[in-house]
Protein backbone atom coordinates (compact mmCIF):
# COMPACT_ATOMS: atom_id res chain seq x y z
CA UNK A 1 0.00 0.00 0.00
CA UNK A 2 1.35 3.42 -0.95
CA UNK A 3 1.65 6.35 1.44
CA UNK A 4 -1.42 8.59 1.52
CA UNK A 5 -1.24 11.86 -0.37
CA UNK A 6 -1.81 14.83 1.90
CA UNK A 7 -4.16 17.42 0.42
CA UNK A 8 -3.76 20.72 2.27
CA UNK A 9 -7.35 21.86 1.95
CA UNK A 10 -7.55 24.71 4.51
CA UNK A 11 -11.26 25.31 3.92
CA UNK A 12 -13.89 26.61 6.26
CA UNK A 13 -16.19 23.70 7.03
CA UNK A 14 -19.24 25.97 6.80
CA UNK A 15 -17.99 27.55 3.57
CA UNK A 16 -21.21 26.76 1.71
CA UNK A 17 -23.29 28.45 4.41
CA UNK A 18 -20.89 31.40 4.55
CA UNK A 19 -21.13 31.90 0.78
CA UNK A 20 -24.93 31.87 0.86
CA UNK A 21 -24.88 34.28 3.82
CA UNK A 22 -22.47 36.61 2.04
CA UNK A 23 -24.67 36.65 -1.05
CA UNK A 24 -27.74 37.44 1.06
CA UNK A 25 -25.88 40.14 3.00
CA UNK A 26 -25.12 41.80 -0.34
CA UNK A 27 -28.80 41.64 -1.29
CA UNK A 28 -29.87 43.03 2.09
CA UNK A 29 -27.41 45.91 1.92
CA UNK A 30 -28.36 46.77 -1.64
CA UNK A 31 -32.04 46.78 -0.64
CA UNK A 32 -31.35 48.91 2.47
CA UNK A 33 -32.85 46.39 4.86
CA UNK A 34 -31.25 45.85 8.26
CA UNK A 35 -31.35 42.17 9.20
CA UNK A 36 -31.38 41.12 12.85
CA UNK A 37 -30.72 37.54 13.98
CA UNK A 38 -32.26 36.93 17.42
CA UNK A 39 -30.68 34.14 19.43
CA UNK A 40 -31.47 32.82 22.91
CA UNK A 41 -32.50 29.76 24.90
CA UNK A 42 -36.07 28.54 24.50
CA UNK A 43 -38.41 30.59 26.68
CA UNK A 44 -36.29 33.73 26.95
CA UNK A 45 -38.95 35.78 25.24
CA UNK A 46 -37.66 36.23 21.69
CA UNK A 47 -41.16 36.05 20.26
CA UNK A 48 -42.62 38.43 22.85
CA UNK A 49 -39.87 41.04 22.28
CA UNK A 50 -40.16 40.62 18.52
CA UNK A 51 -43.94 40.93 18.56
CA UNK A 52 -43.72 44.18 20.53
CA UNK A 53 -40.95 45.42 18.20
CA UNK A 54 -43.03 44.63 15.10
CA UNK A 55 -46.16 46.14 16.61
CA UNK A 56 -44.40 49.40 17.40
CA UNK A 57 -42.69 49.64 14.01
CA UNK A 58 -45.92 48.83 12.12
CA UNK A 59 -47.70 51.54 14.16
CA UNK A 60 -45.08 54.05 12.99
CA UNK A 61 -45.68 52.98 9.38
CA UNK A 62 -42.23 51.43 9.07
CA UNK A 63 -42.08 48.46 6.67
CA UNK A 64 -40.87 45.38 8.56
CA UNK A 65 -40.99 41.61 8.14
CA UNK A 66 -39.99 38.59 10.15
CA UNK A 67 -38.94 35.00 9.67
CA UNK A 68 -39.22 32.67 12.63
CA UNK A 69 -37.58 29.30 13.09
CA UNK A 70 -38.95 26.51 15.24
CA UNK A 71 -38.54 22.76 15.35
CA UNK A 72 -42.27 22.27 14.94
CA UNK A 73 -45.52 24.31 14.77
CA UNK A 74 -46.25 27.69 13.20
CA UNK A 75 -47.54 29.06 16.51
CA UNK A 76 -44.89 31.77 16.69
CA UNK A 77 -45.55 32.98 13.15
CA UNK A 78 -49.24 33.28 14.01
CA UNK A 79 -48.43 35.17 17.22
CA UNK A 80 -46.12 37.54 15.36
CA UNK A 81 -48.54 38.08 12.47
CA UNK A 82 -50.95 39.69 14.96
CA UNK A 83 -48.61 42.69 14.77
CA UNK A 84 -49.71 43.26 11.17
CA UNK A 85 -46.24 42.59 9.76
CA UNK A 86 -45.65 39.88 7.14
CA UNK A 87 -44.22 36.80 8.88
CA UNK A 88 -42.96 33.49 7.59
CA UNK A 89 -42.34 30.35 9.60
CA UNK A 90 -39.43 27.99 9.04
CA UNK A 91 -40.09 24.57 10.53
CA UNK A 92 -36.77 22.82 10.92
CA UNK A 93 -38.24 19.43 11.93
CA UNK A 94 -35.60 18.65 14.50
CA UNK A 95 -32.71 20.80 13.29
CA UNK A 96 -31.55 22.90 16.24
CA UNK A 97 -30.60 26.08 14.36
CA UNK A 98 -31.30 28.02 11.18
CA UNK A 99 -28.93 27.85 8.23
CA UNK A 100 -28.47 30.47 5.51
CA UNK A 101 -30.11 28.44 2.74
CA UNK A 102 -33.29 28.00 4.83
CA UNK A 103 -33.59 31.76 5.22
CA UNK A 104 -32.81 32.27 1.54
CA UNK A 105 -35.58 29.85 0.52
CA UNK A 106 -38.06 31.80 2.67
CA UNK A 107 -37.24 35.14 1.05
CA UNK A 108 -38.85 34.06 -2.24
CA UNK A 109 -41.49 36.49 -3.41
CA UNK A 110 -40.66 39.14 -0.81
CA UNK A 111 -39.63 42.50 -2.18
CA UNK A 112 -36.73 43.47 0.06
CA UNK A 113 -36.46 46.93 -1.46
CA UNK A 114 -38.45 49.31 0.69
CA UNK A 115 -38.26 47.05 3.73
CA UNK A 116 -36.51 48.73 6.66
CA UNK A 117 -36.00 45.73 8.91
CA UNK A 118 -36.09 41.98 8.61
CA UNK A 119 -36.00 40.06 11.89
CA UNK A 120 -34.94 36.43 11.97
CA UNK A 121 -35.97 34.67 15.14
CA UNK A 122 -33.65 31.69 15.43
CA UNK A 123 -34.56 28.33 16.93
CA UNK A 124 -34.40 28.54 20.74
CA UNK A 125 -30.87 27.34 21.45
CA UNK A 126 -27.81 29.03 22.93
CA UNK A 127 -25.21 26.78 21.34
CA UNK A 128 -26.01 25.57 17.85
CA UNK A 129 -26.92 28.84 16.05
CA UNK A 130 -23.52 30.36 16.94
CA UNK A 131 -21.56 29.22 13.89
CA UNK A 132 -24.22 29.84 11.24
CA UNK A 133 -24.08 33.23 9.59
CA UNK A 134 -27.54 34.11 8.25
CA UNK A 135 -26.41 37.24 6.44
CA UNK A 136 -27.48 39.39 9.37
CA UNK A 137 -25.97 42.76 10.25
CA UNK A 138 -27.01 42.58 13.89
CA UNK A 139 -26.92 39.53 16.13
CA UNK A 140 -28.99 40.02 19.25
CA UNK A 141 -28.36 37.66 22.18
CA UNK A 142 -31.18 37.54 24.69
CA UNK A 143 -31.06 36.49 28.31
CA UNK A 144 -34.10 36.53 30.59
CA UNK A 145 -33.99 37.35 34.29
CA UNK A 146 -35.41 33.89 35.06
CA UNK A 147 -32.36 32.17 33.53
CA UNK A 148 -29.78 33.41 36.02
CA UNK A 149 -26.97 35.93 35.81
CA UNK A 150 -24.27 33.45 34.84
CA UNK A 151 -25.75 32.36 31.50
CA UNK A 152 -23.17 34.41 29.55
CA UNK A 153 -20.35 32.59 31.35
CA UNK A 154 -21.93 29.24 30.56
CA UNK A 155 -22.40 30.10 26.89
CA UNK A 156 -19.52 32.43 26.06
CA UNK A 157 -19.41 31.24 22.43
CA UNK A 158 -22.82 32.67 21.62
CA UNK A 159 -22.54 35.88 23.63
CA UNK A 160 -19.12 36.49 22.15
CA UNK A 161 -20.49 36.57 18.59
CA UNK A 162 -23.34 38.95 19.45
CA UNK A 163 -23.49 42.66 18.60
CA UNK A 164 -25.94 43.56 21.34
CA UNK A 165 -27.54 41.81 24.30
CA UNK A 166 -31.03 42.17 25.72
CA UNK A 167 -31.93 41.22 29.28
CA UNK A 168 -35.61 40.33 28.90
CA UNK A 169 -38.51 40.08 31.37
CA UNK A 170 -36.88 42.84 33.41
CA UNK A 171 -40.30 43.42 35.06
CA UNK A 172 -39.69 40.10 36.86
CA UNK A 173 -36.19 41.03 38.06
CA UNK A 174 -37.15 41.67 41.66
CA UNK A 175 -39.33 38.58 41.95
CA UNK A 176 -36.40 36.49 40.70
CA UNK A 177 -33.78 38.19 42.90
CA UNK A 178 -32.02 38.98 39.66
CA UNK A 179 -28.72 40.78 40.13
CA UNK A 180 -28.55 43.20 37.18
CA UNK A 181 -25.02 44.40 37.90
CA UNK A 182 -23.72 40.83 38.03
CA UNK A 183 -25.48 39.89 34.77
CA UNK A 184 -24.02 42.95 33.07
CA UNK A 185 -20.56 42.19 34.46
CA UNK A 186 -20.79 38.63 33.12
CA UNK A 187 -21.80 39.82 29.66
CA UNK A 188 -18.95 42.35 29.77
CA UNK A 189 -16.51 39.58 30.76
CA UNK A 190 -17.25 37.47 27.68
CA UNK A 191 -17.90 40.33 25.25
CA UNK A 192 -16.14 43.50 26.42
CA UNK A 193 -17.80 46.69 25.27
CA UNK A 194 -21.07 45.16 24.07
CA UNK A 195 -24.18 47.23 24.64
CA UNK A 196 -26.82 45.72 26.92
CA UNK A 197 -30.48 46.76 26.92
CA UNK A 198 -32.93 45.77 29.66
CA UNK A 199 -36.35 45.07 28.17
CA UNK A 200 -39.84 44.00 29.06
CA UNK A 201 -42.31 43.17 26.32
CA UNK A 202 -45.00 43.37 28.98
CA UNK A 203 -44.30 46.87 30.35
CA UNK A 204 -42.51 48.17 27.21
CA UNK A 205 -39.43 48.98 29.30
CA UNK A 206 -36.38 49.40 27.09
CA UNK A 207 -38.33 49.03 23.83
CA UNK A 208 -37.71 52.66 22.80
CA UNK A 209 -34.01 52.22 23.48
CA UNK A 210 -34.01 49.05 21.35
CA UNK A 211 -35.85 50.80 18.50
CA UNK A 212 -33.42 53.73 18.69
CA UNK A 213 -30.51 51.31 18.49
CA UNK A 214 -32.03 49.68 15.38
CA UNK A 215 -32.63 53.05 13.71
CA UNK A 216 -29.02 54.09 14.36
CA UNK A 217 -27.68 50.83 13.03
CA UNK A 218 -29.85 51.10 9.93
CA UNK A 219 -28.66 54.65 9.22
CA UNK A 220 -25.06 53.52 9.37
CA UNK A 221 -25.78 50.43 7.31
CA UNK A 222 -27.52 51.80 4.25
CA UNK A 223 -25.63 52.48 1.07
CA UNK A 224 -27.91 55.42 0.29
CA UNK A 225 -30.56 57.25 2.32
CA UNK A 226 -34.31 56.81 1.93
CA UNK A 227 -35.88 58.96 -0.78
CA UNK A 228 -37.72 61.99 0.67
CA UNK B 1 -26.85 18.44 17.58
CA UNK B 2 -25.58 20.94 15.03
CA UNK B 3 -22.57 18.63 14.78
CA UNK B 4 -24.46 16.50 12.24
CA UNK B 5 -24.65 19.52 9.89
CA UNK B 6 -20.93 20.12 10.44
CA UNK B 7 -20.14 16.45 9.75
CA UNK B 8 -22.20 16.57 6.54
CA UNK B 9 -20.26 19.62 5.37
CA UNK B 10 -16.92 17.90 6.14
CA UNK B 11 -17.92 14.81 4.14
CA UNK B 12 -19.24 16.92 1.23
CA UNK B 13 -16.08 19.05 0.99
CA UNK B 14 -13.72 16.08 1.33
CA UNK B 15 -15.71 13.99 -1.20
CA UNK B 16 -15.45 16.84 -3.70
CA UNK B 17 -11.67 16.93 -3.23
CA UNK B 18 -11.53 13.17 -3.79
CA UNK B 19 -13.47 13.56 -7.06
CA UNK B 20 -11.23 16.45 -8.11
CA UNK B 21 -8.20 14.26 -7.42
CA UNK B 22 -9.58 11.53 -9.67
CA UNK B 23 -10.95 9.24 -6.98
CA UNK B 24 -9.57 7.23 -4.11
CA UNK B 25 -10.32 6.76 -0.46
CA UNK B 26 -9.78 9.09 2.46
CA UNK B 27 -7.57 7.64 5.21
CA UNK B 28 -7.92 10.64 7.54
CA UNK B 29 -9.17 14.21 7.76
CA UNK B 30 -7.71 16.84 10.06
CA UNK B 31 -9.83 19.67 11.46
CA UNK B 32 -8.92 22.81 13.35
CA UNK B 33 -11.65 23.60 15.85
CA UNK B 34 -11.55 26.75 17.95
CA UNK B 35 -12.66 26.69 21.58
CA UNK B 36 -15.31 29.30 20.70
CA UNK B 37 -16.82 27.34 17.83
CA UNK B 38 -19.30 25.56 20.15
CA UNK B 39 -18.49 22.14 18.70
CA UNK B 40 -18.72 19.14 20.99
CA UNK B 41 -16.00 16.72 19.95
CA UNK B 42 -17.80 13.50 20.91
CA UNK B 43 -20.98 14.63 19.16
CA UNK B 44 -18.98 15.50 16.05
CA UNK B 45 -17.24 12.09 16.03
CA UNK B 46 -20.57 10.34 16.47
CA UNK B 47 -22.15 12.32 13.61
CA UNK B 48 -19.11 11.85 11.39
CA UNK B 49 -19.29 8.07 11.84
CA UNK B 50 -22.90 8.10 10.64
CA UNK B 51 -22.53 10.57 7.77
CA UNK B 52 -19.38 9.07 6.20
CA UNK B 53 -21.01 5.69 5.44
CA UNK B 54 -21.14 4.99 1.71
CA UNK B 55 -18.76 7.84 0.89
CA UNK B 56 -15.02 7.90 0.12
CA UNK B 57 -14.62 8.79 3.81
CA UNK B 58 -15.98 5.47 5.11
CA UNK B 59 -13.26 4.27 7.48
CA UNK B 60 -11.51 7.65 7.61
CA UNK B 61 -9.91 8.76 10.86
CA UNK B 62 -11.09 12.13 12.21
CA UNK B 63 -8.27 14.18 13.71
CA UNK B 64 -9.34 17.24 15.67
CA UNK B 65 -6.83 19.93 16.60
CA UNK B 66 -8.34 22.19 19.26
CA UNK B 67 -7.37 25.84 18.93
CA UNK B 68 -7.30 27.87 22.16
CA UNK B 69 -8.72 31.38 22.24
CA UNK B 70 -6.30 34.27 21.99
CA UNK B 71 -6.99 37.98 22.05
CA UNK B 72 -5.00 41.01 21.00
CA UNK B 73 -4.08 43.38 23.79
CA UNK B 74 -3.50 46.89 22.45
CA UNK B 75 -1.87 47.90 25.76
CA UNK B 76 0.75 45.17 25.63
CA UNK B 77 0.84 45.25 21.81
CA UNK B 78 0.74 41.46 21.71
CA UNK B 79 -1.63 38.51 21.40
CA UNK B 80 -2.21 36.27 24.39
CA UNK B 81 -3.89 32.93 24.88
CA UNK B 82 -6.81 33.21 27.31
CA UNK B 83 -6.54 31.00 30.38
CA UNK B 84 -10.36 31.00 30.57
CA UNK B 85 -13.06 31.78 28.01
CA UNK B 86 -15.17 33.21 30.82
CA UNK B 87 -13.04 36.33 30.83
CA UNK B 88 -11.95 38.14 27.69
CA UNK B 89 -9.14 40.18 29.12
CA UNK B 90 -5.39 40.35 28.70
CA UNK B 91 -3.85 37.77 31.08
CA UNK B 92 -0.88 40.09 31.60
CA UNK B 93 -2.36 43.56 32.18
CA UNK B 94 -6.05 42.54 32.75
CA UNK B 95 -7.31 45.06 30.18
CA UNK B 96 -10.55 43.75 28.57
CA UNK B 97 -10.23 42.82 24.92
CA UNK B 98 -12.86 41.78 22.40
CA UNK B 99 -10.27 41.56 19.63
CA UNK B 100 -10.11 37.82 18.98
CA UNK B 101 -7.07 36.50 17.11
CA UNK B 102 -7.86 32.79 17.30
CA UNK B 103 -10.45 30.43 18.72
CA UNK B 104 -13.35 30.66 16.25
CA UNK B 105 -11.85 28.23 13.72
CA UNK B 106 -13.99 25.55 12.18
CA UNK B 107 -11.68 24.50 9.38
CA UNK B 108 -10.94 21.43 7.35
CA UNK B 109 -7.16 21.53 7.30
CA UNK B 110 -6.09 18.49 5.32
CA UNK B 111 -7.18 15.22 3.80
CA UNK B 112 -5.04 12.09 3.60
CA UNK B 113 -5.94 10.48 0.32
CA UNK B 114 -5.20 6.92 -0.70
CA UNK B 115 -5.19 6.14 -4.41
CA UNK B 116 -8.12 4.12 -5.80
CA UNK B 117 -5.87 1.07 -6.18
CA UNK B 118 -5.34 1.08 -2.41
CA UNK B 119 -9.03 1.06 -1.75
CA UNK B 120 -9.45 -2.25 0.07
CA UNK B 121 -13.19 -1.81 0.46
CA UNK B 122 -13.74 -1.33 -3.25
CA UNK B 123 -11.36 -4.19 -4.03
CA UNK B 124 -13.36 -6.51 -1.80
CA UNK B 125 -16.58 -5.53 -3.58
CA UNK B 126 -15.31 -6.43 -7.04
Amino acid sequence: MTQPRILEVRTKILKKNDETAREMRGRFEAAGVLVVNMVSSPGTGKTALLKETLRRLVARGIPVAAIVGDLETDNDARRLAESGAPVRQIMTHGLCHLEADMVQAHLDGWNLVGLHYLFIENVGNLVCPTSWDLGESVRLALLSVTEGEDKPLKYPGLFNTADIAAITKIDLAEACDFNRALARANIEAVRPGMRVIETSAKTSAGIDEWLDYLATRRTGHRACPDPP
Amino acid sequence: MHESSIATNIVDIASQHVRDAGGGRVAAVTLRVGRLSCVHEDALRYSFDLVREGTPLAGAILRIVTVPVSVWCPGCNAAFELPSIQRFACPVCSKPSADICAGRELDLESIELLAAADNCLEAADT
